[in-house]
């Protein structure tokens, strides 16, 4: 039984970098159109900054165009243009919320806080520069692997950072947050990089001995109790980050994409039974034990309390506002959600100024790079390969799925960041870098196949193993 | 490995799809209840910039919009605001919306489903969206003299046309300026609004549809009706009235208010019975009609329901299950009668329009900016309460109240008025209510009217009190027939 015919699904070798940059000069019409729309129902003209929103976007967009051309050419066509408008979008709705801020400021007789749009624009071209030297750099995901160790450890260490006194930053009572120069980072974000890409080669090494089987209950193979070590240590680690850091998103985000990669790589839904186990035992502990948790899960079954209209209220009154169809960019109140509506709550901005029919365009958008993603991993020839690229998509999904749903309260408000849309330059800067590594991965599934090449050694090691 | 990934895949679907879901169930279904509720600003915000439509009288608004330059696009106004404030209501920002202003909010700020086409005109068009007018029936010279004549005093007065049921008048004072409630200074408002909730006289407390009194004499038309409608009386039938009358179960007699008997006779008929408003006669027929006889002849004048809907008036009462001696009481409009001064009206215009109570109203015509009718109230029947020919002979002895009896100051020159005057008290120690209810002219009524003044002054008898509410009714009355 080779690897090859039971793992990699056969696609026919084509770049594709034309109808990529068909639906790149789309996204950032969009974008653009977006942005001169803002600028015309607010300030009734066409914004002096339009040009240099455009040319921002577009050559940024151009110029990670041209280095997949070079140095990935058969990279997915589809996950760059997704990333691209969603980036676009966001930072139009940032420019947006940053007008109504203004607006309400100066009506205040108050200052207006500088706008955060511009500010926004450089992060993204911090963003495509990594996006650069991940595509000019790696040349091969599969080096990666090698770093495993060395990645887990860079992800427990970033992860950590927050809580170094002196360097970390509390900030909405969360602390996720490193202070340097005058700066602030989140380094959460790049340590779910690192842990993915940390998980990813871990689990191809370990996985036969956690595919091994133990007890069968109700259906499902069960894992062997001493093989219960690395979960248990993932949910000890998740636990901490939440007791330590409040950071009940990360927590979630960190556990389920073990978990996620666990399950591909055995193959065993056991796992995923334990984890959800683990999952809701930690859960029920922390909503009994720690007051943020128990106030984040009253906020969302009962979010018009007595205590007058919070930030959830504040959102679904937003979104509600904005009905089926919305009332137009420009024309909403995002403002009214003060700076959360362009960081943690731009969707709620989107859903009030485009309605559910462009909430659920968003939505779709995301879904697409979901699913690319998860494509990409499906083509990939190689395990790490497979796996990383499942951890990146599974990344997203879990991220978009976990605020979308606090905003429009599906499920309790917990601080993470929108991919792509929300104000913030780390997550930004990493999630450019997350698709950088998911075009390259896809480079490699989508590149055809030379029988000549010769085979690399992990792929011999593998097939081997496999015997 | 890659049935997991597939199935992840489906799992990632699955997870969107929730979130288009509930997002669906928030902004199509939930969005009305959020959008309906006070703390929701946007909606506040919105509605307080819209283009408002105009609440008019004829072509004379006493509610405007008007465009402003501040953060509101537009300042409502309204000319003559204390005049007609237990109508119009106000609008503000920080309180709401009360009367008209309220119940007539979707209509005034165009977003009532049935102007649904012309605001996707408008949408379309890009025009701004702009309510519709709402005309009333009030007659504005009627609603001044009303206002006029309640100065200083406290009381509210309504006036009905009979066969119709539009309200023409409808004033309480002391009255409240909405102009201070709409104001965009919203530190002046919150001012105001203080000032007037605590003002001891209570000037937003509308007396003519939300406070109940004790009708007093006034109820005794509702009595006559009972008596003549249960064939067992004519206006000539004598009755029992002497100066004081034991009631069954209690040591405490029913008196008349001068301690004397009643016209001097102690079988007075019926006439002359209504014209002195004597208490022990119409405590006899109370005895001998029963408390069912007469709630059903009140219920078929409006009481127990609540009546005009644009604003919400309370349901006058007649008490449940009253003894022997409460029967005598309430049917001199005693004990636990209790009438807003709109009911008392509509028992003066049912009898003035042939027995036929009509549903009072207050909004004619609801048009929208472009002049389409949106909506036109017709009259409506609310009950036929007596036969036509009570009702002329009941008119007949309410003309003799005013030509010969208590009702006196009620006349108007030229003019056959039908009235009946009232007394009424709460305790010995309050000030009585004085009440007149009259229409006019007689044989061919165009308007009805009740008057109630609020710890009035006067002696306790029917005399003072028609004394003192009837020359309100009488220029009210004027008003309306132009004179």
């Amino acid at each position: 039984m080779s690897i090859a015919s039971t793992s990699v699904i056969q696609i026919i070798p084509r770049s594709r970098r034309g109808v990529e940059l068909m639906l790149l000069l789309i996204a950032i019409g969009v974008s653009v159109g977006a942005y001169v729309n803002i600028g015309i129902t607010v300030q009734d003209k066409v914004p002096a900054s339009t040009g240099y929103y455009a040319a921002g976007i577009g050559l940024l967009a151009f110029i990670a165009h041209m280095a997949l051309r070079y140095r990935a050419p058969y990279a997915d066509p589809v996950i760059l243009p997704c990333a691209v408008l969603l980036n676009g979008l966001g930072v139009a709705m940032i420019h947006r919320v940053d007008l109504g801020l203004a607006i309400a400021a100066e009506a205040r007789g108050a200052t207006p806080r500088a706008p955060a749009a511009p500010q926004q624009i450089t992060w993204t071209a911090v963003g495509i520069v990594l996006f650069l030297v991940v595509i000019l750099v790696i040349r091969d995901h599969r080096r990666l692997q090698a770093l495993t160790y060395t990645a887990g450890l860079a992800g427990l260490v970033l992860l950590i950072l927050p809580l170094v006194p002196g360097l970390g930053a509390d900030i909405n009572g969360a602390k996720i947050w490193v202070r340097l120069l005058g700066m602030s980072f989140q380094p959460g974000e790049f340590a779910k990089l690192c842990l993915v890409v940390f998980f990813a080669g871990y689990l191809v090494v370990k996985r036969d001995v956690l595919t091994l089987a133990g007890h069968r209950f109700l259906g499902l193979d069960l894992p062997r109790a001493r093989d219960l070590g690395p979960i248990l240590i993932a949910w000890g680690v998740s636990l901490g980050v939440l007791v330590f850091e409040k950071d009940l998103g990360s927590s979630l985000l960190f556990f389920g994409l073990f978990l996620f990669l666990l399950y591909v790589a055995t193959e065993r839904a056991g796992w995923l039974l334990i984890g959800f186990l683990l999952f809701a035992g930690g859960a029920w502990f922390a909503y009994g034990t720690f007051g943020h948790v128990h106030k984040r899960v009253e906020d969302w079954l009962n979010p018009f309390n007595e205590q007058g209209v919070g930030q959830v209220a504040n959102a679904l009154m937003g979104q509600a506002w904005g009905g089926v169809l919305g009332r137009g960019l420009g024309q909403g109140r995002p403002e009214l959600l003060g700076f959360y509506g362009q960081s943690d709550f731009i969707i709620s901005s989107f859903g009030e100024e485009l309605g559910l029919t462009g909430l659920i365009a968003i939505i779709l958008v995301y879904t697409l790079l979901v699913e690319r993603g998860l494509r990409t991993a499906l083509g990939c020839r190689d395990i790490f390969g497979k796996l990383l690229a499942t951890g990146l998509a599974m990344s997203f999904a879990l991220q978009v799925f976990v605020i979308v749903g606090g905003v429009t309260g599906l499920i309790p408000l917990t601080g993470l960041a929108t991919p792509f849309m929300a104000l913030g330059g780390t997550s930004l800067v990493a999630n450019w870098a997350i698709v950088a590594l998911l075009l390259r991965i896809s480079d490699q599934a989508r590149r055809p196949q030379t029988p000549a090449a010769p085979v690399s050694d992990e792929t011999i090691a593998m097939a081997v193993q496999k015997q | 490995m890659n049935s997991a990934i597939r199935r992840l895949a489906v799992a990632a679907i699955i997870l969107m799809l929730a979130l288009m879901a509930n997002s669906t169930y928030l902004q199509a279904f939930r969005a009305g209840e959020l959008n309906g509720r006070n703390d929701n600003r946007r909606v506040r915000d919105d509605q307080f910039s819209v283009n408002r439509g105009p609440i008019l009288i004829g072509s004379t608004p006493i509610a405007q919009s008007k465009p402003s330059d501040d953060r509101f696009e537009f300042q409502r106004s309204y000319p003559s605001g204390p005049v007609f404030a237990p109508v119009t209501g106000y609008y503000s920002y920080l309180y709401g919306r009360s009367a008209i202003e309220l119940t007539q909010n979707s209509q005034l700020n165009g977003s009532d489903p049935s102007m649904v086409f012309r605001r996707v005109v408008d949408v379309v068009t890009d025009r701004r969206q702009q309510g519709a007018s709402v005309s009333l029936t009030l007659n504005a010279a009627a609603q001044q003299a009303a206002y006029k004549g309640l100065a200083g005093k406290k009381g509210a007065v309504v006036a009905i046309e009979p066969k119709t049921g539009k309200v023409l008048a409808l004033v309480s004072r002391p009255s409240y300026d909405p102009n201070e409630l709409a104001g965009h200074d919203l530190t002046k408002v919150s001012a105001a609004w203080k000032r007037l909730t605590e003002d001891p006289d209570k000037p937003m407390s509308n007396r003519a549809i939300k406070e109940l009194y004790p009708p007093g004499s006034t109820f005794k038309l509702v009595t006559s009706a009972a008596a003549l409608s249960s064939g067992k009386y004519t206006p000539e039938t004598k009755v029992h009235s002497p100066a004081e009358l034991p009631l069954p179960q209690t040591t405490v007699p029913l008196v008349n208010e001068n301690g004397r008997n009643c016209g001097g006779s102690d079988n007075a008929t019926l006439t002359v019975a209504l014209r002195n408003s004597c208490n022990t006669a119409f405590g006899t027929i109370g005895l001998d009609l029963g408390p069912d006889a007469l709630r059903e002849q009140a219920e078929k004048f409006g009481f127990g329901e609540r009546q005009l809907p644009e604003l919400g008036a309370v349901a006058s009462q007649f008490p449940t299950d009253p003894n022997q001696p409460q029967t005598a009481q309430s049917a001199i409009g005693q004990f636990d009668v209790r009438a807003t001064p709109l009911q008392m009206a509509m028992v003066a215009a049912g009898i003035a329009n042939q027995g036929d109570v009509m549903k009072p109203y207050l909004v004619q015509s609801v048009r929208t900016a472009d002049l389409k009718t949106v909506s036109e109230t017709k009259p409506e029947s609310l009950h036929q309460a007596i036969t036509p020919e009570v009702a002329s002979q009941l008119t007949a002895m309410m003309v003799d109240v005013v030509e010969n009896g208590t009702g006196k100051p009620g006349r108007i020159d030229g003019v056959q008025v039908a009235g009946k005057t009232g007394t009424a008290q709460t305790s010995k120690e309050k000030p009585p209510f004085a009440w007149f209810t009259s229409f006019a002219p007689a044989n061919d009524p165009k308007v009805a009217v009740a008057v109630m003044i609020e710890d009035a002054n006067v002696a306790r008898d029917d005399i003072s009190g028609g004394a003192l509410a009837a020359p309100i009714a009488k220029s009210v009355m004027e008003a309306v027939l132009g004179q």
